[in-house]
């Protein structure tokens, strides 16, 4: 059980290594195989640990037994297993869809879309702050070359974009990093949150900047509203599957700035206490915003699914901004939730895209779907999902979110924002789904029909949302938990730091 | 040595942003790696500068933090990888695209004027 939390990295890394090697490498069947039946036994692997970090609690595993705050450590609690059971989930869809013809379409689809999810995994896991810009590099490398998959100009000038912004991003984190060590003296997460309880005044203002650039960095992964101008080209413009995986990215930065502004800048951290709120706050809100109108004015299906990413992650970091356990659970249902079924929404998109000849997946008029049932079904359930409507998980999801606003002065402009961009989101997707389906003119359907596999992909991707109601009430619970633990930061500390946080107080 | 130090980590970082607004992906690339020397620096910096101090232990009497060298020393690599690759998107764009700006298409007459003033 001690060795299993590596897991999550150590296998799509090795599985990466193996497609790339030759009795697997020849043959596109056999790479396909592999890398499927890895995520699957993947997928397994944390699930089980999932579950037994919910029943034994916070797990933490020092790598080459340097214990910390010395060495590296890798730390399991609930928040952090059940993003990796996301990552997990949506990885095997995206490559079952990605395995129905488009991973030929260039090369190491297969072994890139390992190195991404172990990035991804390495990221949710890390206890330590440098590790996750090394994870995060890793992950985004992978991205770099998954996003130009295919080829194109389109992709190519997305790409450069895409990768300029990052390596901006990537400086400024290395910066804040800096700081933050040259005054804490340590970058492992928990023993920075206690050098932050007893630090002297004159270091204040640094380490506040190192912070407030940290934020940055994390605002800029998530896509929040001044930094969020990257997302909709790049999402649009990447293949469906890797688009698909994507969803999931923009949750890392929400997940980062969860940890560090609850952890680090917590309860105990003095006047430092809840720094980034007043900033998350207000971006956040004109993220949601700015989201919906994207919605509403998107001429293709890819961009409106790409503007929808956007409204949840606005609606993710006022959750963030709001720094109640309650708020934190809500989040956590909302990001299962939001990523699987705006990844469903990438793929479906892509199959549309195939079936209306030059249409493509353009807001016009065009030739009829070939599968008009069984594509216009799948949209239905998602769009439904992700607009928040009853019975789907997006509406218990949102009924979260408004609840955990307990404060009246916040609850007026958060539920008027949420309910209103919702309502906009909802106009926004009847009218693509009404002119996807029904505005027909003329031609016959020359299209390809969809592949089982990729069928079989996207539906994988929509059973959560049903499921996601159907066990609401131990999920809930679950998020709950993992709220909990995430805001119990003594526990947490002790657990890491054990004996060693004994003798620095000592002197 | 601390204010020569920190004002050539100020310079490079002015140097780098200034690049990287540029509208040409060359300059954007040395922008960039501008900026990643002057981050490498500062890392290096936030152990403190001291003069003949060792790392390993019981061989002065004076030492250096070493975690910021370790740390410097990722940095290096990752950046120079992120480095490698930006160059051959680079190429690979000027290929695609027909021309090398940013943006995938020249400015039109006006943006050229105002760009060269």
């Amino acid at each position: 059980m001690w060795h299993l939390i590596t897991a999550p990295i150590l296998l799509p890394m090795l599985t990466a290594l193996i497609i790339m090697l030759p009795p697997v490498h020849y043959s596109p069947m056999r790479r396909r195989w592999v890398s499927m039946i890895s995520s699957a036994i993947q997928l397994v692997l944390v699930v089980v640990l999932l579950l037994h970090v919910q029943q034994n609690g916070l797990l933490h595993y020092a790598i080459g037994n340097w214990q910390a705050p010395f060495g590296i450590i890798l730390v399991a609690d609930t928040l952090s297993m059940v993003l990796v059971c996301l990552t997990s989930f949506l990885a095997l869809g995206a490559i079952c869809y990605g395995s129905a013809g488009e991973d030929e379409k260039g090369s190491f689809f297969h072994p890139l879309f390992q190195f991404q999810v172990m990035g991804i995994n390495g990221a949710f896991l890390t206890g330590d702050l440098f590790n996750l810009f090394v994870f995060f590099e890793v992950l985004l490398i992978a991205s770099y070359a998954l996003l130009i998959h295919a080829g194109g100009k389109n992709k190519t000038k997305a790409a450069v974009h895409y990768v300029v912004l990052n390596l901006t991003g990537s400086a400024i984190f290395l910066f804040s990093l800096a700081v933050l060590y040259g005054t804490l003296g340590t970058l492992n997460i928990v023993d920075m949150a206690q050098k932050v309880a007893v630090l002297p005044a004159e270091d204040l203002m640094l380490v506040k900047s190192g912070g407030l650039m940290l934020m940055i960095v994390f605002a800029l992964k998530a896509a929040v509203l001044p930094l969020q101008f990257w997302l909709p080209a790049t999402y649009s413009s990447a293949s469906a599957p890797v688009a698909a995986l994507f969803a999931v990215m923009t949750k890392i930065g929400i997940y980062a700035l969860m940890r560090i502004y609850t952890t680090i800048f917590g309860a105990d951290a003095g006047p430092l206490q809840g720094m980034a709120a007043d900033w998350l706050l207000p971006a956040g809100l004109a993220t949601v915003v700015l989201g919906a109108i994207g919605v509403m004015a998107s001429h293709d299906f890819r961009k409106l699914v790409a503007n929808l990413v956007l409204v949840s992650v606005g609606t993710l970091v006022c959750m963030v901004a709001l720094h109640t356990e309650l708020a934190a659970a809500a989040a956590l249902y909302y990001t299962v939730h939001s990523t699987l079924v705006t990844a469903a929404l990438f793929l479906i998109a892509d199959l549309i895209a195939n079936q209306r000849g030059k249409a493509a997946d353009r807001l016009v008029s065009g030739r009829r779907v070939v599968q008009p049932v069984l594509l216009g079904s799948l949209f239905m359930l998602a769009a439904m999902a992700v607009a928040g409507l009853p019975p789907l998980s997006g509406f218990i999801g949102k009924l979260m979110l408004l609840q955990a606003v307990t404060e009246p002065s916040s609850r007026a402009l958060l539920w008027a924002v949420i309910l209103v961009c919702s309502l906009l989101v909802i106009v926004g997707l009847s009218r693509a789904g009404s002119t996807l389906f029904w505005r027909v003119s003329g031609g016959d359907s020359s299209g390809e029909k969809a592949a089982p596999l990729q069928v079989f992909a996207v539906c994988w991707l929509l059973l959560a949302s049903p499921l996601l109601v159907i066990f609401a009430g131990p999920l809930t619970e679950l998020s709950q938990q993992a709220a909990a633990q995430l805001y119990d930061t003594d526990t947490a500390a002790r657990a890491i730091l054990g004996s060693a946080t004994a003798e620095g107080s000592a002197p | 040595m601390e204010t020569l130090f920190a004002s050539c980590i100020g310079f490079l970082t002015f140097c780098g942003i200034f690049l990287m607004l540029r509208g040409r992906t060359f300059p954007v690339m040395l922008g960039l790696t501008m900026l990643s020397y002057a981050v490498n620096l500062f890392i290096f910096a936030s152990g403190r500068l001291t003069l003949r101090g060792a790392a390993v232990l019981g061989t002065s009497e004076q030492y250096a933090d070493p975690l910021p060298q370790a740390l410097v020393l990722t940095a290096i690599v990752i950046g120079f990888a992120m480095t490698a690759f930006l160059v051959i998107l680079a190429i690979r764009a000027r290929a695609d695209l027909g021309n090398d700006h940013v943006d995938g298409k020249l400015p039109d007459a006006d943006g050229m004027k105002r760009e060269s003033r």
